[in-house]
């Protein structure tokens, strides 16, 4: 189970004006501007549900899946995972978890991907057994096969995310975080990641918690959606919910959803 | 350790994908590392000693010096390229792996063409181990060991430290490189040589001269040194405390970059 109660976070970010001046000025007396980017943010997921996390570009979305996954420590607040605090426990923490960031690769680049999956099973001591019945699944399901023996940097970009959930789910996370995983991807790799998505909540039960701004990946998966803006939770509910508070005609869930972000100013 | 022999194995398998790129570095490192030993000559030709210590004393300090540098770049080469590895995410991926941090960086990069100048530093020790008047006792040996060990263990301290900066500022860290690459530049001199106050900053604040200076006595066997100076090394990792104390504040300030 997941809970989150009043998590803060507050970046410091230096600014100055564009010139050489204003750079010179910068060496002596730097201007720090404090962007509030999480606000008393609170939910809670159970296990085995499948949230999608939505909310505009910096609205604060990454940071809580950072704080989420022990990357970051919040200013202010707690944040539960399974009884563990992760900024604190990060280890153990982060056995229990898969996290697969959209825009970053985590296969070493210049080898076969199948190197990169065995040095990721030494690194979380996954038991062969438990190693080989994984990786055989998910590359029947995702149809990986001869890929495998490609080293990372020649595959597209469909090829590559495929390979990253494989990478992110050897160890038999009970949770698994997935940042804009369908960023960039063709309409065929797309839908073979959201079947997969579902499948494996379903089948293994895995808690899924994922990002995106891809209107079509939650319509796909998710049955409950946390919507953020300006650091804050705005909504928590059903896409059903999201769709009759943006009082747009029409079925259309992107539209709603921008429709949404316009009201609220976010 | 098991786990950072399959890490060297990785690497070696995706340097090992460019191999003339391989070669040409390598062979470019032995040849930055050659154009010092030509300057120390070209230095001893005209004169027969610097700050009081002959040639062969002075090859003597700077394969020291050289191997010690090399070694911590072979190994802890993750530190030297550590904004990076902050800039391009790696720094978050290692976070969300069950293992322990700094091992991860340490094991993020490994320059083999470093190998280069350590090829360099063992010809030099080659000849002027036998060609050098020194008595080579056992205690002797075991500074010499002691001197490249610890050197190494501090030049990696410096790098942690220099990591450690890099959580609060991305930029302006050049001057780090001063006591890093630069202290292995001018550490081919014996540090006494740049007069007293530099000798006492690298004694007392940055302890360079510990692995270099003053156990350098002690194998030259001159009068002032005792085995004080021979085990001065093993001092200097006390240096290591508070680079690891500002690692693991820079940890906790970590900020992240956006995705």
């Amino acid at each position: 189970m997941i809970t989150l109660q009043n998590i803060t976070k507050t970046f410091k970010v230096s600014k100055r004006q564009a010139g050489f001046a204003n750079a010179f000025k910068a060496l002596f007396s730097r201007e720090y501007e404090l962007i509030h980017a999480l606000h008393n943010v609170s939910f809670t997921v159970n296990d085995g549900e499948m949230v999608g996390y939505i909310g505009p570009n910096g609205a604060g979305k990454s940071t809580t899946i950072k704080i989420m996954c022990g990357i970051l420590t919040p200013d202010d607040g707690d944040c539960s995972i399974n009884g563990r605090t992760p900024w604190r426990q990060r280890i153990a923490h982060v056995r229990d978890i898969g996290v697969v960031f959209g825009q970053r690769s985590q296969l070493w680049w210049d080898v076969p991907v199948i190197d990169s999956f065995e040095l990721i099973r030494d690194i979380y001591k996954t038991p062969q057994t438990v190693y080989s019945k994984n990786l055989k699944e998910l590359t029947e399901i995702l149809e990986l096969g001869e890929i495998l023996k490609t080293p990372a940097r020649s595959l597209s970009l469909g090829q590559r995310m495929r390979c990253e959930i494989v990478a992110s789910l050897l160890h038999n996370p009970k949770i698994l975080f997935l940042d804009e995983p369908t960023i960039g991807l063709d309409a065929v790799s797309k839908i073979a990641v959201r079947q997969f998505i579902k499948q494996l909540n379903v089948e293994r039960k895995t808690t899924v918690i994922l990002t995106t701004h891809d209107m079509q990946d939650i319509e796909a998966l998710t049955e409950r959606i946390i919507l953020i803006g300006r650091g804050q939770v705005l909504l928590d509910g059903s896409l059903a919910e999201l769709k009759s508070r943006a009082n747009t005609d029409g079925d259309n869930a992107e539209e709603a959803v921008a429709a949404l972000y316009k009201e609220l100013k976010i | 350790m098991s786990l950072y022999i399959k890490y060297f194995s990785i690497h070696l398998k995706s340097q090992m994908q460019f191999k003339s790129s391989f070669f040409f570095t390598t062979l470019g490192q032995f040849l930055v590392a050659f154009v010092t030993l030509l300057s120390i000559n070209f230095m001893f030709a005209r004169f027969d000693s610097v700050g009081g210590f002959t040639h062969e004393e002075v090859l003597l300090c700077f394969a020291i010096i050289m191997s010690a540098f090399s070694i911590s770049e072979l190994i802890a080469r993750g530190f030297d390229q550590f904004p990076n590895l902050i800039g391009n995410g790696g720094f978050d991926r290692a976070l969300v792996r069950p293992r322990n941090v700094i091992f991860q960086v340490l094991a993020s990069q490994m320059d083999f063409s470093r190998l280069g100048r350590l090829l360099q530093a063992i010809l030099v020790f080659i000849y002027v181990i036998p060609s050098s008047s020194i008595d080579w006792t056992l205690p002797r040996v075991i500074t010499l060991a002691l001197m490249i060990i610890c050197g190494g263990l501090l030049f990696f301290g410096l790098q942690v430290l220099y990591a450690a900066l890099s959580f609060f500022t991305l930029e302006g860290l050049e001057f780090m490189n001063l006591l890093t690459h630069g202290a292995q530049e001018h550490g081919r001199l014996p540090f006494s040589v740049y007069g007293d106050g530099i000798l006492k900053f690298l004694t007392f604040i940055v302890p360079l001269a510990l692995i270099q200076y003053y156990p350098l006595l002690f194998l030259l066997g001159r009068e002032e040194a005792g085995i004080f100076h021979g085990i001065a090394p093993v001092m200097s990792l006390l240096f290591l405390l508070p680079c690891y104390a500002c690692f693991k504040l820079g940890l906790k300030k970590y900020q992240s970059t956006g995705s």
